[in-house]
């Protein structure tokens, strides 16, 4: 029988401190009953002979100092099951839709255990999501954790919902699932979610975890967990390749920062605690392979950069953990250009591993570098161009600055429906470049350029 | 009473757990809770121990047991630690995997050298032979090298017996006057730096195969570089070129709170690449120290002691040895986080006011030494830095460019235009430049120095005109300069960008970065006369060589290539009439 304190002696924030109990786990789940009769559950995150401190997950209004406190002697679990496939389940792992419970095959920790770095194998399986930009330029791997960073505004939700539509792995009929964990998001954001992966047949094959803007704050900082778990489980147990879309990781964060103010501790950078970076990345890390099993857990968090800044914390320490980036670009988007991604500064560093012959094309590579530096050159010369104006330029900075126009307008551009092959998006690059000087094509070797190059093309 | 040495926890914090009753002292590994999780004592109040825990103490909770070993944190050293690859408290990963399956579960303990491979050991010492402390008394074969199997620095003796054949790293292999036992494998407090005899100038350059490294920024042996950069910038890839690539014997790369993936890209690609020295797997001159992101932060706090410890062992024996840290920032942040829960008084940007002290205790483990058992030995530091928010004025970065003697600024201006290594031939230095170049001089070129200046030269020239450039355009620009734009640009283009992805280009002897930019600077005095004849820029510009020029450096036959372009560019020049 659990014992039932009564003893909070403070509670600041999303904290509650309790004194004079038995000895307690560090990290134990602690169920609060309140005195209108309904429960609230809750972590430990610091534990002594004197004082416990608990996070409250669903907040902490309505408690009060007679509230009683049960601690339930383990850890955070969820259960899991292949029945949640199709199931919508609010951020903390309760069922939302009319469904039925879920009866566990297994319960799991939430608070994942590392993969063994010597158990991970390489990631490498070329993901088509039919997007150029992505594909070209910026090559996402099965395995690969590879954020967008976007801003208020930007059709983030919908770069993401064509990846999620699109992503295939070619010559492959896998079993494949998606997970999405919501946090902090409208309702109506989360509604348009639901609606595409209810028209595309996706919800069948997807778990769903809904936190929403009006649920509690501290929730959010379950639910990418939960939703990394029930990956975990499908994809190392059940073998299954997938894909977890989790949006907004702001929000995550605030909440975050929400617990390490109410702790009174020393913040690192604006606020957000020193410890961000480690946290982040104990969420980001569950993404891989492991060698020996057939499943993949595949990334694709959404964060919104505050004030469309990329070295603001959030961003920054994400950018440091994840293998890559795809930035949306304002100025794109402005130009009424979908997807509106800055390839510049966007990136994927698990491209190599994914491309050339036997993953792609033998060109990728070369197509890839030369595409970088005939934008950037061409993205240099609007700058001069603003200054002494187009004629002042010569014929060959002439076809740079178109070049720039059309690769945005052609190469990056395409319908949020419009699904490119990789030969096509090749094929595309190819088509742009040859606008340019031959000479000017330094990225690409003489051999490729035979082969493929229109002008010399069989 | 609780008996000497055993206690109990009395608050559990995260990794930062509260003892009574242990009377250990300063740093004294202790083992935490029912699970008999490994921490390391970090603090004493009054009777209290505070203890940094190496593994996730989620479960443990006051009034479990705690016990001290009386030892400090330790490394082993002997044979069979090339190729391995270790955890932050060198716990072979492999042997992990084997005993917990293919997550790291907590409370498992694995010796860091194997305990049954026998060695072939060879005595280089003779009964009574009067031994010194650190003196090498045998040898054994090991990945790439021989393995000389040393005294322990603090032990000295007449030799009574000592045997060849194969052993254990714990047999006895012999034993001194004393009756103290000679075994191949020794432990060392990670936290205590090896002593050596004395320290020596670094004056040899590491040679990378990196052309803007090797040329323009050189790290010595046994010198200390940083590698800032925001993210995504190349950090990882810098000091991975540099862990295949550069005339070490030995190189450690300590990946200390990155990424997984990074790891196993390194353990899948190494064994099938070749060390440029011996030819053999690259693999057999490696150890790598894993302790990735989501691993716990105390064992990432001990990792860089536990791989600079590796390294002193194998400097000791004469070698050669370069340890990449990626990245010293998560290093700094562990310090801070364990430093916040013991609620110490924070300095800059949270982290503990020792931050400065402890990053120049690391690097001034390193240095080129005559060791104590004679010869030359030396560990070459390369710490990647990564700057929150990319911006260099933070602690970490500008603490440790108080320390290190090179600086390898890489810029995320570059990297966004993909001119990788991303490195800023600006504001990046090499203090060893001076001292190198006499080594330059006498196995490169005679001209080495020269040539380096012109280059630097010209880049800083086109810096000036860009400025102008950026307000009038380059065509209110003398022909002459806007030579000296279109020549920097080749020495950006051809010669500073360097693929690591691209099979040739990945690597470049010294001897072809060498001509490489001289038929650069060939080229600009070439245009540069063909200018002063009224010969117009644009055919200049034009010509065949300059486009051959920027190939050269992804043609197998690279070398030859150089040979020819001379001639080449005198016959198409005197068709302009030069
Ligand atoms: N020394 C430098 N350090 C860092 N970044 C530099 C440096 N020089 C140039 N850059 C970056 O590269 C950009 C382009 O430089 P620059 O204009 O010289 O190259 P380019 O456009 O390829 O050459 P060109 O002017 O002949 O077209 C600069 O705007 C700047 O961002
Ligand atoms: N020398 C190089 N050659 C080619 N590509 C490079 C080079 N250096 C970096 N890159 C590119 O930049 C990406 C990021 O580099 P990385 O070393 O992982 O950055 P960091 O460690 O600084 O975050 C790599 O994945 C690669 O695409
Ligand atoms: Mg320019
Ligand atoms: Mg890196």
């Amino acid at each position: 029988m659990t014992k039932e304190y009564h003893t909070i002696c403070q509670i600041a924030g999303p904290l509650v401190f309790v004194e004079k109990t038995e000895p307690v786990a560090y990290g134990e789940l602690v169920s609060i009953a309140l005195p209108d009769g309904s429960t609230k559950r809750g972590q430990v995150l610091d534990t002594s002979e004197e004082l416990v401190v608990v996070q409250v997950f669903e907040g902490t209004g309505g408690i009060d100092n007679a509230s009683g406190v049960k601690f339930l002697g383990e850890t955070l679990k969820m259960p899991v099951s292949k029945d949640m496939l199709g199931r919508i389940l609010s951020g903390s792992g309760d069922p939302l839709d009319k469904g039925p419970p879920i009866i566990p095959e297994k319960r799991l920790e939430i608070i994942g255990a590392a993969i063994n770095p010597y158990a991970r194998d390489n990631p490498r399986e070329f993901i088509q999501t039919g997007i150029s930009s992505i594909d070209g330029m910026n090559t996402l791997v099965r395995g690969q954790k590879l954020p967008i960073f976007s801003g208020s505004g930007l059709p983030h939700n919908d770069i993401a919902l064509q990846i999620a539509r699109q992503a295939k792995v070619l010559g492959e009929k896998e079993d494949f699932a998606v997970v999405f964990g919501a946090m902090g998001i409208t309702s109506e954001e989360a509604q348009y979610f639901m609606k595409d992966f209810e028209r595309t047949g996706a919800l069948k094959r997807a778990v769903v975890f809904l936190n929403l803007a009006d649920d509690p704050a501290i929730e959010r900082l379950l639910t990418p967990k939960l939703a990394l778990t029930t990956a975990e489980y499908l994809a190392f147990d059940l073998g299954m390749h997938v894909l977890v879309i989790l949006t907004d990781l702001t929000n995550y964060c605030e909440a975050l920062r929400q617990i390490g103010a109410a702790r009174e501790e020393v913040p690192a950078r604006r606020g957000y605690p020193g410890y961000m970076y480690t946290d982040l990345a104990n969420m980001y890390e569950r993404a891989g392979r492991i060698k020996n099993k057939r499943g993949s857990i595949t990334q694709f968090p959404i964060l919104s950069m505050p004030g469309d800044d990329i070295t603001h914390p959030i961003p920054d320490l994400t950018g440091y953990i994840t293998e890559g980036q795809i930035v949306a670009s304002r100025e794109l988007h402005r130009k009424g250009i979908f997807p509106p991604v800055a390839v510049e500064r966007s990136l994927s560093r698990l491209m190599g591993q994914g491309i050339g012959e036997g993953h792609t094309r033998e060109d990728h590579r070369a197509v890839s570098d030369q595409l970088y530096a005939a934008y950037a050159e061409g993205r240099d010369l609007r700058g001069l161009v603003a200054i002494v104006g187009k004629e002042a330029l010569s014929e060959r900075d002439r076809k740079f600055l178109d070049f720039a126009d059309s690769f945005e307008g052609r190469f990056v551009r395409q319908d949020m429906n419009e699904d490119r092959t990789i030969d096509q998006t090749l094929d595309l690059a190819w088509e742009l470049l040859s606008t340019l000087p031959i000479d000017s094509l330094t990225k690409i070797d003489r051999k490729l350029i035979e082969k493929y190059h229109p002008s010399t093309k069989k | 009473m609780v008996e000497q040495g055993k206690g109990k926890i009395v608050r559990v914090a995260g990794p930062v757990v509260t003892a009574e009753g242990i009377s250990p002292r300063m740093y004294d590994v202790v083992l935490v809770g029912d699970l008999s999780l490994m921490g390391e004592v970090i603090k004493l109040v009054g009777d209290r121990s505070i203890i940094q825990v190496y593994e996730d103490t989620s479960g443990i909770r006051p009034g479990e047991p705690v016990s001290n070993t009386g030892e400090p944190l330790q490394v082993e050293l002997g044979p069979g630690l090339l190729s391995s690859i270790y955890d932050g408290v060198q716990r072979p990963l492999p042997v992990l995997m084997e005993k917990q399956g293919d997550f790291v579960s907590r409370g498992v303990t694995a010796p860091g050298l194997d305990r049954e491979k026998k060695w072939k050991f060879k005595p280089t010492v003779k009964q009574g032979d009067e031994l010194q402390g650190g003196m090498v008394i045998g040898e054994v074969p090991e990945g790439n090298l021989v393995h000389k199997v040393m005294l322990p620095p603090k032990v000295r003796g007449k030799v009574k017996s000592i045997s060849a054949g194969e052993f254990t790293v714990e047999e006895a292999i012999g034993e001194l006057d004393s009756g103290h036992k000679l075994r191949m494998m020794q432990k060392w407090p990670v936290r205590t730096a090896r002593p050596y005899a004395e320290k020596l100038l670094p004056d040899i350059p590491l040679v990378t195969g990196q052309r803007v490294l090797d040329t323009l920024f050189p790290l010595a042996k046994g010198g200390t570089a940083a590698i800032p950069g925001g993210f995504g910038t190349g950090k990882t890839v810098t000091s991975q070129q540099l862990s295949k690539w550069s005339d070490a014997h030995i190189v450690i790369y300590v990946g200390c709170g990155e990424r997984g993936n990074e790891m196993t890209e390194v353990l899948t690609s190494f064994p099938e690449l070749e060390d440029p020295r011996t030819g053999k797997p690259l693999m057999g001159r490696t150890t790598l120290i894993a302790n990735t992101s989501n691993m716990p932060v105390a064992a990432r706090e001990a990792s860089v002691y536990t791989g600079i410890t590796v390294a002193e062992y194998y400097r000791d024996m004469g070698y050669d040895v370069s340890l990449m840290a990626d990245s010293t920032s998560r290093w700094a942040e562990a310090m801070r986080e364990i430093s916040s829960r013991l609620e110490e008084m924070p300095g800059e940007e949270g982290y503990p006011a020792y931050l400065a002290s402890r990053l120049s205790e690391f690097y001034e483990r390193c240095g080129r030494v005559k060791t104590l058992a004679g010869p030359t030995g030396s560990i070459s530091v390369i710490g990647a830095v990564s700057p929150s928010g990319g911006d260099f004025s933070e602690p970490v970065t500008q603490n440790t460019l108080r320390i290190v003697k090179v600086f390898w600024a890489l810029d995320s201006k570059l990297r966004e235009r993909r001119h990788f290594p991303a490195i800023n031939w600006l504001t990046s230095y090499s203090l060893y430049s001076p001292i190198l170049e006499e080594w330059y001089r006498k196995n490169v070129a005679e001209d080495w120095g020269a040539l380096r200046l012109w280059a630097m030269e010209t880049l800083q020239q086109e810096s000036e005109l860009q400025e102008i450039v950026q307000l009038v355009g380059a065509d209110a620009l003398p022909e002459e300069q806007r030579l000296t734009l279109d020549v920097a640009r080749m020495i950006r283009e051809f010669f500073l960008q360097q693929s690591a992805y691209h099979p040739v280009d990945t690597y470049s002897p010294l001897k072809r970065q060498y001509e490489y930019m001289n038929a650069i600077r060939k080229y600009s005095e070439l245009a540069k006369k063909a200018v002063s004849l009224e010969v117009s820029l644009e055919k200049v510009q034009t010509l065949k060589c300059r486009v051959d020029l920027g190939k050269l450096k992804f043609e197998e036959e690279m070398d030859k290539g150089l040979k020819a372009i001379a001639g080449q560019m005198e016959t198409e020049f005197s068709g302009l009439g030069v």
